[in-house]
């Protein structure tokens, strides 16, 4: 009677492998088309392509080549700058003035010319708008009130640009390379906006095209942006239109893929070029293959353990210096983060002016026992720290977590989600947090102003820096790091950070552990593929196919 | 069945529009505080959770001023109350207002997310039950044999291994070595500017425009998370069936039916199967809204865009249009599918109808 039953099996069974089998007849090995490159990456972090809003790393990418701006970073000496849309400048003698000549004949994508009515309306449009990045344009002096007298076209080929301080010609140039300085088409932007009702806060009477451009376009870089949907695709079109040399490629996509292991797998088979978020021991594999190549750079993150000086211990001069003897550097840097960063203990990441390339501590458990004995904690103390789940920082954690047991120290690692741990920071509700900083902007004062820099320590205080949300009451520094701004000798000025650097090695709350490399895989006949010093000079530009 | 079924609807017919409307009624509440419940439940978690939303729309880089001007601007200064009754009346006009992460409006991000969903769950759950109810058969009938034993190994390791070691397994043997299937996502980027999906559904789409190429694509993207999440609800359904059909082939109708000398095909396929196949609708039925939620780690390990992703994604960065949305869907679901089993349970079996 089993018979028909297992007849039946049988029938499945046959099925199941006469799909199988026809599923074998399918190419072997997939590949992309040639004029498209295809990279993996995780784009999660977009929440708009407007270069007026949008402030995250992925759209920083994305912006970097689809834009133009006055001037941009000199890649290869990345303490200097270079023209982009602008021909040439110049500053007056009272470093107030900066006069930009437009190269001519220059075009948007959509045919429209290049004026400089273009740019001083996208400076115009960044400030009114005063979304995330807008700071860095207003902390020039600009308003809402005066942004049109202070940055306004004298004629279609020069753009004046007026600051409200005599700061140092790097630091206003550093500052435009940023993508908020992105200069947009007026005329198609202006075909696009949405009435708005004035507010108190918000004064003017149109959205200035920022709904349409959050997943709009309207540049003039080598690549326009044809499409984005959110933790799915972008996709860029070469800009036939562009000045410059044109892109060697017609398309390129970056597929949303947020798994390591997936991307290394979609390198492999060959489904994708290039795979953007490797971790270690993928990035580790992918170098092996013979049929795919690695590249690195060096970004400018640093991650950093930070100690809240609310904490009495922690307060302790003694206590943070103990601190930094208690990480194991070189253990670190040879494991947990191989390949995607290198030990780095001053604030400034590498390349940036003034940078310091000084790692003077090492674990050394007896010094530091001895600075805790100093100070009244020899027998240790209880300390916790919240820790954002993910690599590499929960495994940083925990190896601090083991080398400060050796002091007498207790770590509680308190593990949350990313958004969770940072509002708790924000909060300075925390004893430690591990976390990173990436500069809002390639100049120094990116990252002096946030860790050496903290006017208001108080509860209430507006400015919410690292050191701010550490506790770390610091007047004398503050001046320093605003001083700096203002000193117009770039070499001097660099010295300045140098010393700031130093005093922030020795004295400060802050643990810095490493600077950030950012790597990539890709394919063998993926030709020209170089990051970039910064997230928004990673260049597709130049990237061909065999 | 024939029969009995013109004369159920005879019956039902002249019995009582009163006690029809009176289950409507009853329906309709069970809906309605269903889905109060779920407002308060999603505002309360909303707010419990220690994120602050306005991170999820600023970033962490945002200056004060702009965090302060955004906070007003989303309403997270009113009290909670107010802000409960505002989320009530949004819902209940059918604006779930934009996601801040996707910038679109939350229908439209739904619209787009759970086709794709859908289209898995009920790939997966056709899988799980075309496999799992014979399986269960086999091991129930032949209960204590050397198949029996290998069933119960297959719905152990079925449920006891994580989904996404499994599934990233999968991809390494199928995909990567065997190239078998496609890799990650819904489809491969070549179709992807020539194919316009219509409904969402691409399988569907495919053969509607009869894009064999392009249907070829998608099944080979679809099958190997299909199969894991079928294989998941198989381990499910295979264990149910068998106790089922354990239950029903030591009832006396059994016997009845050997004496009489049927077939045992007959007696199991036919009048065992049919009992056991009332409990059995709930039971696939319940696995398969489970599927609908979402699958997060399956979702995130073949990169595929659906509503488990964008729940859960929406949820960690506190974007609580988004999760409203999500959740009012997935509640809608629920129900509908629990109203599409209590249908099924009347056509499968006769004595719901004549009570």
């Amino acid at each position: 009677m089993m018979h028909k039953l297992n007849g039946r099996l049988r029938l499945l069974t046959a099925s199941a492998a006469l799909a199988m089998v026809m599923a074998t007849t399918a190419p072997a090995f997939a590949e992309t088309p040639k004029d498209t490159l295809v990279e993996a990456f995780a784009i999660d972090d977009v929440i708009t392509m407007d270069p007026g809003e949008a402030f995250e790393l992925t759209a920083a990418e994305i912006t970097g080549n689809t834009y133009s701006m006055l001037v941009r970073l000199d890649i290869n000496d990345t303490t200097k700058v270079v023209g982009d849309l602008a021909e040439s400048w110049t500053v007056s003698d009272d470093g107030l003035t900066y006069t930009f000549k437009l190269k001519p004949d220059l075009k948007f994508a959509s045919g429209n010319p290049v004026t400089a009515e273009d740019v001083a309306w996208s400076f115009e449009r960044a400030v009114k708008l005063d979304k995330s990045p807008a700071f860095i344009l207003t902390q020039f002096g600009l308003t809402g009130d005066n942004v049109t007298e202070k940055a306004k076209a004298a004629d279609a080929q020069t753009f004046v640009f007026t600051v409200d301080q005599p700061y140092a010609p790097s630091f206003v140039l550093n500052c435009l390379t940023a993508t908020v300085g992105a200069v947009l088409d007026k005329k198609l932007v202006l075909e696009n906006v949405k009435p708005v009702t004035p507010t108190d806060e918000y004064k003017y009477d149109n959205d200035f095209g920022n709904e349409w451009l959050k997943t709009g376009y309207a540049g003039s870089g080598p690549f326009k942006l044809r499409e984005w949907r959110a933790n799915e695709v972008i996709v860029l079109e070469r800009n036939d239109n562009f000045y410059g040399e044109q892109a060697k490629l017609a398309r390129v996509i970056y597929r949303h893929m947020k798994e390591s292991s997936g991307q290394r797998l979609a390198l492999e088979a060959g489904d994708i070029d290039v795979a953007r978020n490797l971790e270690p021991g993928d990035y580790d594999a992918v170098s092996k293959n013979a049929d795919l190549a690695t590249t690195n750079a060096p970004k400018g993150t640093v991650y950093y353990i930070s100690l809240n000086q609310k904490n009495a211990n922690l307060a302790k001069p003694e206590v943070r210096e103990a601190f930094k003897y208690l990480v194991d550097y070189d253990a670190i840097g040879s494991t947990l983060i191989k390949g995607i960063g290198e030990v780095h203990q001053s604030f400034l990441p590498k390349g940036v002016l003034g940078a310091l390339d000084e790692n003077p501590y090492k674990l050394d458990v007896a010094k530091a026992k001895e600075l805790l004995a100093k100070a009244g904690l020899a027998d240790g103390f209880t300390v916790t720290m919240d820790v954002r789940n993910g690599q590499p920082v929960t495994g940083i954690a925990e190896s601090f977590q083991q080398t400060l047991g050796q002091a007498g120290v207790k770590l509680e690692i308190i593990p949350g989600d990313g958004k969770q741990t940072l509002t708790k920071y924000r909060a300075r509700n925390h004893d430690m947090y591990i976390g990173q900083w990436g500069m809002d902007y390639f100049d120094p004062n990116s990252n002096a102003e946030t860790f050496t820099s903290n006017p208001d320590n108080s509860d209430e205080g507006k400015n919410k820096t690292l050191a701010w949300r550490n506790a770390w009451d610091v007047p004398e520094l503050t001046k320093k790091t605003k001083d700096a701004l203002l000193e117009r000798d770039s070499a001097k000025r660099a010295e300045t950070y140098k010393e700031l650097q130093k005093t922030v090695l020795g004295e400060s709350p802050f643990v810095i552990i490493f600077q950030q490399t950012e790597v990539a895989g890709y394919r063998g006949n993926v030709k020209g593929l170089k990051l970039g010093p910064s997230f928004d000079t990673n260049f597709v530009a130049g990237i061909t196919k065999e | 069945m024939s029969m009995s079924a013109t004369g159920t609807v005879d019956g039902r017919k002249r019995a009582r529009p009163g006690k029809i409307v009176a289950a409507v009624l009853r329906f309709l509440v069970v809906v309605v505080t269903t889905y109060l419940g779920l407002l308060a439940v999603t505002f309360f978690i909303g707010r419990v959770i220690p994120i602050d939303p306005v991170l999820a729309v600023l970033g962490d880089r945002a200056p004060t001023h702009v965090v302060e001007r955004t906070r007003e601007a989303m309403g997270l200064n009113l009290p909670l109350y107010q802000q409960f009754f505002i989320y009530v009346r949004q819902a209940l006009t059918g604006d779930f207002g934009v996601s801040v992460l996707t910038t679109n409006p939350v229908m439209t991000d739904i619209r787009r997310v759970f086709p794709a969903t859908m289209e898995l769950a009920t790939l997966g759950t056709l899988i799980g039950a075309l496999f799992g109810v014979p399986l269960g058969v086999l091991a129930a009938v032949k209960r204590g044999s050397i198949a029996d034993q290998i069933v119960r190994v297959i719905g152990l390791v079925g449920y006891s291994v994580p989904i996404f070691w499994l599934a990233l397994l999968s991809l390494l043997v199928f995909y990567a070595r065997l190239k078998w299937v496609a890799y990650p996502g819904r489809i491969d980027i070549v179709f992807e500017y020539t194919f316009t999906p219509i409904t969402g559904f691409y399988l569907f789409d495919a053969l509607w425009q009869r894009q064999w190429d392009v249907l070829w694509d998608v099944f080979r993207h679809i099958i190997l998370p299909a199969s894991l999440l079928g294989y998941f609800s198989l381990a499910y359904i295979s264990r149910m069936t068998r106790s089922f059909m354990l239950n029903e082939l030591q009832q006396e109708y059994i016997v009845a039916a050997r004496a009489k000398g049927l077939s045992e095909t007959r007696i199991i396929w036919g009048h065992a199967l049919r009992n056991a196949a009332v409990p059995l609708v709930t039971v696939i039925a319940l696995s398969y809204a489970g599927l609908l939620e979402g699958s997060v780690l399956t979702e995130t390990v073949f990169a595929w865009p659906g509503l488990g992703l964008y729940i859960t994604n929406s949820l960690q960065n506190a974007d609580m249009n988004a999760v409203l949305g999500g959740t009012i869907i997935i509640g809608s679901v629920f129900i509908g599918i629990n109203l599409l089993s209590d249908l099924l349970y009347r056509t499968l079996d006769p004595r719901t109808r004549q009570r």
